[in-house]
């Protein structure tokens, strides 16, 4: 009896509470840079393209709604295509969980709604943006042992110059 | 059996094993690296570590490296033991600590085997801080990627590439950490088992090129069990496919055969599979002269009216179609219109190996036996060109007698570096005779040139030396006297003596007199193994369905009014002139899955599929039946070559083609109808085969992108592909774990990422699977079953002035027809060539390099002179004109001058 009373006089009170309902979409409502909507593939500081076309987004994606081929250019792997067929996607964010260069990444924008499902396949061209999104710095040849152009053997953090094997010196 | 114990459970092993093997035969998962089931141990990463305890009273225990230790009755090890435990966390925490971030962008990563090991150590994070070592990687050429920085030093590879294979140019260079695997510079690797390091290599230093190029993750790939088609040894291999292309082929372990090594030719030469140019349409002449594209129904119906049409109906087989497409050929025009599609010469010889062969009178060797024959003798084959896996086997049998001996000082056959320093020289001896130097000459006890002649009157004078009962050779030199009885006794002491000569050898004599050695072994009491080497994947299957009958001579003797060629190019088969007059009045219709002269001049042509879009049985030269599997599902008009001959059949309204609708149907007619294949059938599961009511997943289980793969084209998905004749299914929905050896679509175990999951598939580690190895064989020898000597012996090879005797000289790369429309194969092929000895091209004034003239089948032929020092006098060896091998061995005229003359 007393908890029924209790729970009429706090919804009584909310009467006097500010109103919360956003009159979307005259009017925008804040998301958190972490929320998790349209996946978008970023670039590297340098501005070339993140993706390295490890496959590791499209077999951590539940729904199999990732799929890309390897491709090489002077030793550096990117996506030959990239795709994502959104009306499969469930934006659970585990394609960016599983990204080791931060290149895949889900943005505050949710507003993709289609006429027709077969527009809601995203190629490279409509996923690729030009800037770094959430993470400014991180560059993956900076770290891999990969040479690519501008980084050869040796260069990378952590490296050593490279072996000269026909040294004698121990 | 040995009883020994684990943590304080009882196992049992073979009593010769080491402790590594028992664990992992047992199923245990214990780290290794340096350890190879083929190449041994040698201690060197010491990832294996594990407690061994005096008795049950000691607690305290020592570490030992669990690949070095020899079982003993009741000894007792630890796995669990905490302190090997971390000790094997910390094996890997070093071996990490120059291991470059490169998992995302290697070609090994989701097959590493230093991943499977590191996450089994349980190794997780990374504490060291410091800088790491690198190196600069070499181009190694078409085939191998180099990406040094991941080597974790464990020798695998020099290992397998130097002692196991035998090859000279790649090395280990420097030392302690800076220690180098490569070539001593950028270029080519020169042998012909390079491919194998991709698998050897535990981690991703060397990786396929092809594949790289083309790449997808292994859980990405369906897998389909298949079958090399490019030689007659029949090495299984699985065919991995994504998105309709086949990515590439890898090695499948089978005991009996391969083993867990490949050729290159095996590993990269698909890529005919793949060609833009390929046949994937029906294609019909049309009034205008020309081929055009028709639709199947067009095609069926103009086939089947070509059938109605009556006249002398001939069917030309292919050594390179499966059983079924041959039989479907054969049932279709009747057994006495079935021409196997080879030359009228090699139709000979084939004739010739399958008497011999289905005699039962001698054991035809699996690989397996090869590798364990204990003496040889090679007559005529260069099988590192010819057979390439065989030639790898044989290198192994030649260590027999090495470990023999180390065995009698107590060091147990996989001990490796000790067996191999205690063996030194000590060889099993092996005998090889051919024109030209082959490379196992290095291994060799004697190695021989002489001309064919000579070779066959050295192979009759030792069958007369181990039997007095053989035909004698008359007038033989002193030299191959001595020759012969040295061999005769070596094959007379030997327990599993093994003759070897082949279809490659090109003169009947080579071949009878191989037999005769086999015969007069098994007057003497012996088991003689005769290895017959024959061109191509089905070269034994269609020459026993044949049925002695000879090669196109015979088929294109007399007119015909419609000819079907299956899967065949004929103008690689007989001359151009030969051809052009039989086939002028005929009808021809032609079966293919590549184009070439032979399609380009046909009325009809009917897109056939190639080994990755339909399914179909090969009869190795060792006579097994292996069964391979369709990886591609495609939808197109390509389909087996005897669904479209059944089809036409049943539109010309024949009998015959009734009843085939499934594989299973066609190789159960198979059976019923000819002797040699009753057991065909039982190469492997029919297509009913279930296991938990389920069909058999080709796909792993985290097959990637199955939503969006296609969702280009469309967005809804489409239905997956059924495979009809298979009793797999073709997506990751079905079984997978423990199957018939012959399903296996690909290896992989919990835990075990990379090629050694299959260790979890064997029956005994490095032995047979369980379930026995795939395939059956249909020759067996039997104890009544006789054989007479052969008696036509050849007269001494005599040069003749001016002309040469010419002989073709295997190459490994190019002779065979699909492979060599793979990119990389092409790039390791070379131009024709004409080998001469070096008195013989001084005699006509030439240097090595110059463009020589001849005259081959008719043709005019400019090829490059290479000095050959231990070719005979008077022989010629052409060599990268494999389409001309119809010609030869035939008299040629070579000149310097003849050239732009003809
Ligand atoms: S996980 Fe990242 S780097 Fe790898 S393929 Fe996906 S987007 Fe590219
Ligand atoms: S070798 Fe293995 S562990 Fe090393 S980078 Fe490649 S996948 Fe990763
Ligand atoms: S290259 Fe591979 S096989 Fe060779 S030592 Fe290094 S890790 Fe081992
Ligand atoms: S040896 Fe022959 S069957 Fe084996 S892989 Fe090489 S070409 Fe293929
Ligand atoms: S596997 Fe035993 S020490 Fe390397």
């Amino acid at each position: 009896m007393l908890s029924s009373v209790r729970t009429l006089w706090y919804t009584f009170l909310h009467l006097f509470q500010p109103n919360v309902t956003v009159q979307y979409p005259d009017e925008m409502p804040y998301l958190a840079p972490r929320y998790r909507g349209r996946i978008v593939l970023t670039r590297d500081p340098d501005g070339e393209e993140r993706c390295v076309s490890c496959n590791l987004c499209a077999v951590a994606c539940p729904v199999d709604c990732i799929s890309l081929q390897k491709t090489e250019h002077e030793g550096r792997w990117y996506p030959e295509f990239f795709r994502i067929n959104f009306s499969r996607c469930i934006f659970c964010g585990f394609c960016e969980e599983a990204c080791p260069t931060y290149a895949i990444q889900l943005t505050p924008d949710f507003e993709m709604s289609e006429y027709n499902r077969q527009n809601l396949v995203y190629e490279k061209e409509d996923l690729l943006i030009s800037g770094t999104g959430k993470y400014p710095d991180y560059n993956f040849y900076r770290v891999s042992g990969l040479a690519i152009p501008g980084k050869d053997k040796g260069e990378a953090e952590h490296e050593r110059p490279p072996i000269d094997v026909r040294a004698l010196l121990p | 059996m040995t009883v020994f114990l684990i943590d304080g459970k009882e196992y049992t092993a073979k009593p010769d094993e080491n402790l590594l093997q028992a664990c992992l035969g047992a199923g245990l998962d214990l780290p290794y690296f340096c350890w190879h089931p083929a190449l041994g141990s040698v201690g060197a990463c010491r990832q294996c570590a594990v407690k061994q305890y005096a008795n049950a009273e000691d607690t305290t225990g020592k570490l030992v490296m669990a690949c070095m230790t020899p079982l003993a009755e009741g000894a007792r090890f630890s796995l669990a033991d905490p302190e090997t435990a971390a000790f094997r966390a910390s094996v890997i925490e070093w071996l990490m600590i120059n291991h470059p971030h490169d998992c995302p962008v290697c070609e090994e990563g989701g097959e590493c085997h230093l991943q499977d090991m590191t996450v089994m150590t349980g190794h997780a994070y990374r504490r060291y801080r410091f800088t790491k070592r690198t190196h600069r990687n070499q181009n190694l050429g078409p085939f191998i990627k180099h990406e040094m920085n991941r080597c974790i030093a464990c020798y695998r590879c020099t290992r397998f590439y130097r002692d196991y294979a035998g090859g000279r140019d790649l090395d280990v260079f420097a030392a302690h950490d800076h220690v180098y695997f490569g070539r001593h510079a950028d270029g080519t690797l020169e042998s012909e088992f390079s491919g194998n390091l991709v698998e050897v290599c535990p981690t991703g230093v060397f990786t396929d090129k092809p594949f790289s190029a083309r790449y997808a993750r292994k859980w990405d790939m369906r897998g389909a069990p298949s079958i090399c088609t490019h030689c007659a040894l029949g090495c299984n291999t699985t065919a991995n496919e994504r998105a309709g292309e086949l990515r590439r082929i890898v090695n499948r372990y089978n005991g009996s055969v391969n083993g867990y090594f490949l050729c290159d030719r095996g590993r990269f030469g698909y890529g005919f599979v793949n060609a833009p140019d390929r046949i994937r349409t029906p294609l019909g002449r049309g009034a205008d002269g020309k081929q055009a594209p028709i639709s199947r129904e067009d095609a069926v119906a103009r086939f089947g009216a070509l059938l109605r049409a009556g006249g002398r109906i001939v069917g030309i087989g292919s050594p390179r179609a499966s059983l079924e497409s041959n039989f479907a050929l054969r049932s279709l025009v009747g057994a006495e219109n079935f021409h196997p599609g080879v030359s009228a010469h090699e139709g000979v010889l084939l004739r010739l190996v399958t008497d011999i062969l289905t005699s039962g009178a001698v054991h035809v060797p699996s690989l397996r036996d090869v590798e364990h024959a204990d003496a040889v003798c090679v007559l005529g084959s260069d099988l590192p060109n010819a057979a390439p896996r065989a030639a790898l086997a044989l290198r192994q049998a030649v260590r027999g007698a090495g470990i023999v001996a180390a065995a009698a000082a107590e060091i147990p056959y996989w001990q490796d570096a000790g067996v191999r320093t205690y063996a030194g020289e000590v060889r099993s001896p092996l005998f090889i005779a051919t024109p030209a130097a082959t490379r196992l000459d290095d291994v060799a006890h004697t190695a021989l040139r002489a001309a064919p002649n000579d070779i066959a009157r050295l192979g009759f004078a030792v069958a007369a030396c181990i039997d007095p009962g053989a035909p004698a050779v008359a007038d033989l030199s002193a030299d191959l006297t001595a020759q012969a009885q040295l061999i005769a006794q070596a094959l007379l002491a030997a327990d599993r003596p093994l003759i070897v000569s082949g279809v490659e050898a090109g003169e009947i004599s080579v071949i009878e007199a191989a037999a005769n050695i086999a015969i007069a072994l098994r007057a003497r009491g012996k088991t003689a193994a005769l290895m017959l080497n024959l061109p191509e994947c089905n070269s034994l299957g269609l020459a026993l369905m044949a049925e002695g009958a000879g090669g196109l001579a015979a088929a294109l003797g007399e007119p015909a009014a419609l000819v079907i060629v299956l899967e065949n190019d004929l103008f690689r088969r007989a001359g151009s002139a030969v051809l052009d007059t039989a086939l002028a009045a005929a009808h021809l219709v032609v079966l293919d899955h590549s184009d070439g002269p032979t399609s380009q001049r046909a009325e009809l042509v009917l897109p056939a599929a190639s080994f990755a879009e339909s399914g179909g049985t090969l009869v190795s030269s060792e006579g097994r039946a292996q069964r391979f599997y369709q990886p591609i599902f495609a939808e197109n008009d390509v389909r087996a070559a005897w669904r479209w001959l059944g089809e036409a059949g049943r539109a010309a309204g024949n009998n015959a083609c009734a009843g085939w609708s499934t594989e299973d149907d066609i190789v159960a007619a198979l059976g019923s109808t000819l002797p040699h294949f009753v057991a065909a059938p039982r190469a492997a599961p029919l297509e009913t085969f279930r296991i938990t009511g389920k069909r058999i997943s080709s796909e792993p289980h985290r097959f990637s992108g199955r939503t969006a793969m296609n969702a280009d084209r469309n967005v809804r998905e489409p239905k997956p592909p059924v495979s009809a004749d298979s009793p797999f299914s073709a997506t990751m929905e079905g079984y997978y774990g423990k199957m018939p050896p012959a399903l296996l679509p690909f290896a992989w175990a919990p835990g075990w990422n990379s090629v050694q999951s299959v260790n979890k598939f064997q029956a005994e580690i490095g032995g047979a699977l369980e379930g026995g190895d795939p395939g059956v064989r249909l020759l067996d020898a039997h104890k009544d079953a006789t054989l007479a000597y052969y008696t036509e012996i050849p007269e001494p090879f005599a040069p003749r002035p001016g002309m040469w005797r010419a002989v073709m000289l295997p190459r490994v790369f190019g002779d065979e027809e699909l492979s060599a429309r793979a990119a990389p194969i092409r790039e390791r092929m070379s131009p024709p060539a004409i080998a001469l000895n070096e008195q013989d091209a001084a005699q006509i004034g030439a240097a090595g390099g110059q463009l020589l003239a001849c005259e081959l089948d008719g043709e005019p032929q400019h090829l490059a002179l290479e000095i050959h020092p231990g070719l005979p006098r008077g022989v010629a060896g052409i060599s990268g004109l494999a389409a001309k091998v119809h010609a030869l061995p035939a008299w040629i005229a070579v000149t310097t001058s003849g050239l732009g003359a003809s």
